[in-house]
């Protein structure tokens, strides 16, 4: 067992964990998005930033691909980790701003605003389809193409895979091409309903109750039950 | 050559080596043929110099040596010819004549070949009255000038490998690691990690196998230090390599290079041949029980696989993508194996530290930044070329002392650092002393050594932009920060460049840039936004010009300037009118010219060629 400090709080952590596991362990909120627990650890999207060190040493970390040692300090929420998130998600919504997944972060972080040029693209290249399709369906169909502004995924040499085997867990994983945010033009804006409109159901329901969420036509869940009124 | 079987046989093979180099009645005539200097046609100087000694029979009287970079770019092709050490710059083959001939035989100077100073005009008979060289402290690169690199027994000649040997013979691992440390050296390569300390951890890592890896992956943009170290002298890297095997107890190497560096990969492809020829390289190293072998890896050209995750897994086989340290490759690197990796300069000063001592050594430099530097000083500059320079050095006596100065008589407008992702620093930082951690307060970094000046001409976000351009294309595309955030960057200062830039887009930069700085995993995306926090901290009106008032003060943004005629100085020449390519000057000889606002492109060649300022950018 190692001991570490996460929000100045004493802890202790199993060797081999990730800072995300430690802080999930004690149920402090990290956000996550190329993070899945089946797949292994990749660190693209720069949500889960954590911020470790003390004094002037400190500096922001992913916190799912940071293995924790003995006495490592973590401050998960501190101004500086919040910025970045918050400019990590303004990012993400100017590349995909119709997909749900981002626009719900975006409400959750109070990102307001884009202020880059939207670009409407499908894929904010979190690299989860392309780890489901190698590590757990075994297939290795689909992987990344280029370096930089020109990177994208796509099967070898773009044509048909014939390791590909038309499962779709590329697709019922990603976060920005399956689930559409429904909000009033999503497409075009921070949609933010989410944020601003208050609850218009009157009880809160158990997840499980709502049809509305069970089609993701209905953004008032995503407010925790104990925000609504 | 046949194998060296003890430290003291290799000792007895080098001091007669040097024994023979001493005792040369020969005139040396030593070209340098560098890449840069071959394509400066340096080989049809050494054809022809070749030629007419054999023509006049003069074997036994000169030779004519083929060696590596002298480290000065502008004078290439140049000469040195020995034992007088007069220096020939732009030398042509039709001149080797003429140098046979005055020089060798009749002893004579050919002033036409002498380097000039730029700033007082006066002529430079001998390598050491050139104030290019007078300032550098070459302990490095010097011998680049003195050996053929693909001949073992002249690196023989000059003391080779008797660092390895004196290791071998006398030196536990950890006295060598001993003396890296007391030597305070610290990585070329960019960072400036005490090399002692990453050894010294290799060491104690425990392991069934280690591994020790030469980064000559030169990626930035006019840098080329590595490069001509590889070419010009490639024992001197391998034997740093051997002994820093040794050191750390790994017996296998692997030397990261460039494929785009044909030169120095077939240098030191040859070296490792020769020295595994010889015994200083294989199994049982002269005679010992210490075995070392050293592989070859050409990169493709990515630059961020000079980064050393990326570089590893590049080795392995896999995409070069940088990965999360914790862990260090010290701990578990190569194939999980505990790795030690470090720069081509790095490696090259080893031999140096142990056969002079870290005492030595250390008395070299500044408090924290030990030894010599090698920059390669580029852009607007009188001298171009390789300077090696003791640690805290200004910046002013590398650019107007070494470098000789702004071409031109144009004023200093900044010089930039550290590569792509280094800092532009102004002219209030001309009298920095240069070290890590001077460069790294001052908002750019020490970087492999890359530095390039720029003059009043040069736009600073227009530099900004020819940065990101790069970066957005090299990041590994992993990381969202650094994949989008150099895109993004790039978007809003071309914007900017355009015209199109809005008041809010400042402070979006400098969001952005800190974002990105924080967020991203590897050294390249951390230090990605340099260029733009630096060019934001020091030239900020330029970036406000063109937004405000649709202006680029220094005329380079072809949106925001327009050229014209001035009507008084124009002579009608037609110069300008024969050089614009789209035909939109007119006008009829010694008649003063018209340009055509909506023909014209901005392309700058009347402004090129005007002899009377007539020619106006606005």
């Amino acid at each position: 067992m190692l001991t570490i400090y996460i929000n100045n709080t004493e802890v202790q952590a199993e060797e081999g964990w990730t800072i995300l596991d430690a802080a999930q362990f004690y149920g402090l909120a990290i956000p996550t998005l190329c993070h899945n627990p089946g797949l292994s650890n990749y660190g693209g999207c720069r949500l889960c930033l954590v911020e470790i060190g003390e004094g002037k040493y400190t500096k922001l970390v992913s916190s799912c691909t940071y293995p924790i040692g003995e006495g490592l300090v973590v401050h998960t929420d501190t101004k500086r980790v919040l910025e970045a998130r918050r400019m990590m998600i303004e990012l993400m919504l100017s590349t995909a701003p119709g997909s749900k997944v981002i626009q719900d972060l975006a409400s959750l972080y109070g990102v307001k605003q884009m202020r880059f040029k939207i670009r409407n693209e499908e894929c904010i290249y979190c690299g989860l389809c392309v780890r489901m399709c190698e590590e757990q369906m075994d297939a290795k169909a689909i992987g990344f193409q280029n370096r930089g502004f020109k990177r994208k995924i796509s099967t070898p040499f773009d044509e048909r895979s014939y390791e590909c085997r038309l499962c779709g867990a590329c697709m019922y994983i990603c976060p920005a091409c399956a689930l559409r945010c429904q909000g009033p033009d999503a497409d075009t804006a921070v949609c933010n309903a989410c944020l601003n409109l208050d609850p218009t159901c009157v009880e809160v329901y158990d997840e499980l109750q709502c049809w509305m969420y069970d089609a993701g036509q209905c953004g008032t869940c995503v407010k925790k039950p104990s925000d609504a009124k | 050559m046949h194998q060296i079987k003890s430290p003291q046989e290799l000792r007895e093979a080098a001091a007669e080596q040097k024994r023979q180099r001493e005792a040369q009645q020969k005139a040396v005539l030593t070209v340098s043929a560098g890449t840069c200097g071959q394509a400066r046609g340096s080989l049809d100087v050494i054809e022809s110099l070749r030629k007419i000694v054999k023509e006049q029979s003069l074997e036994d009287r000169v030779e004519v040596k083929l060696t590596g970079c002298h480290g000065f770019c502008e004078a290439e092709p140049n000469i040195i010819i020995q034992p007088q050490n007069i220096f020939y710059q732009h030398v042509k083959p039709n001149d080797a004549a003429q140098i046979i001939e005055d020089t060798i035989l009749n002893n004579q100077i050919i002033e036409k070949l002498l380097y000039k100073e730029p700033t007082s005009g006066k002529e430079a008979i001998k390598e050491e009255d050139i104030s290019f060289y007078t300032k550098q402290n070459r302990l490095v690169l010097g011998d680049n000038a003195l050996i053929e690199p693909t001949q073992l027994n002249e690196y023989f000649s000059i003391g080779g490998y008797l660092a390895l040997a004196q290791v071998l013979e006398d030196m536990e691992p950890e006295e060598v690691i001993t003396s890296i440390l007391d030597a305070g050296l610290r990585g070329r390569g960019g960072a400036g990690f005490p090399t002692g300390r990453k050894w010294k951890l290799t060491r104690t890592v425990e392991a069934d196998k280690k591994y020790i890896i030469c980064n000559a992956d030169e990626g930035d943009p006019g840098a080329y230090m590595d490069r001509s170290l590889m070419e010009g002298n490639p024992h001197r890297v391998l034997e740093g390599m051997i002994i820093g095997g040794y050191a750390i107890g790994a017996d296998e190497g692997f030397v990261y290079i460039r494929d785009e560096y044909p030169l120095a990969l077939k240098h030191i492809t040859r070296a490792i041949e020769q020295a595994e020829e010889a015994g200083v390289l294989g199994e049982n190293i002269l005679g010992s029980s210490f075995s070392f072998k050293v592989n070859i890896v050409k990169g493709a050209g990515a630059f961020v696989c000079g980064e050393e995750t990326a570089l590893m897994r590049s080795i392995e086989g896999k995409v070069g993508e940088p990965r999360q340290r914790p862990p260090f490759p010290a701990v578990s690197g190569l194939w999980k194996r505990p790795t030690n990796i470090n720069n081509v300069e790095t490696w090259a000063n080893v031999p140096l530290i142990i056969l002079r001592g870290a005492q030595w050594y250390s008395e070299i430099g500044t408090e924290g930044s030990k030894g010599t530097k090698i920059f390669s000083l580029v852009g607007k500059i009188n001298n171009t070329g390789l300077v090696e320079v003791p640690m805290g050095i200004t910046l002013r006596e590398i650019i107007y002392d070494i470098g000789g100065g702004i071409p031109g008589g144009k004023q200093f407008k900044a010089v930039q650092t550290g590569g792509p992702s280094g800092g532009c620093l102004p002219a209030e930082k001309l009298d920095l002393p240069i070290d890590y951690e001077s460069l790294t307060q001052a908002g750019s970094i020490m970087g492999s050594g890359g530095m390039i000046v720029m003059d009043e001409d040069t736009c600073m976000v227009d530099v900004s932009k020819y940065f990101l351009n790069f970066l957005r294309d090299e990041s590994c595309g992993k990381c969202l920060s650094c994949r989008e955030g150099t895109q993004r960057m790039w978007e809003v200062v071309s914007d900017i460049c355009d015209g199109n830039g809005k008041e809010s887009d400042i402070q979006l930069l400098e969001e952005l840039a800190v974002a990105v700085k924080d967020a991203s995993m590897c050294g390249l995306g951390q230090t990605a936004a340099n260029p733009v926090l630096s060019t934001l901290r020091y030239f900020r009106e330029e970036y406000d010009a063109p937004i405000k008032d649709q202006r680029c003060p220094a005329g380079v943004c072809k949106a925001l300037i327009s050229y014209s005629i001035v009507a008084e100085n124009c002579t009608g020449c037609m110069a300008c009118l024969k050089a614009c390519p789209e035909g939109a000057i007119t006008g009829v000889l010694k008649e003063v010219h018209v340009l055509n606002q909506e023909k014209c492109i901005k392309c700058g060649a009347c402004f090129e060629v005007c002899k009377f300022d007539a020619i106006k950018i606005e």
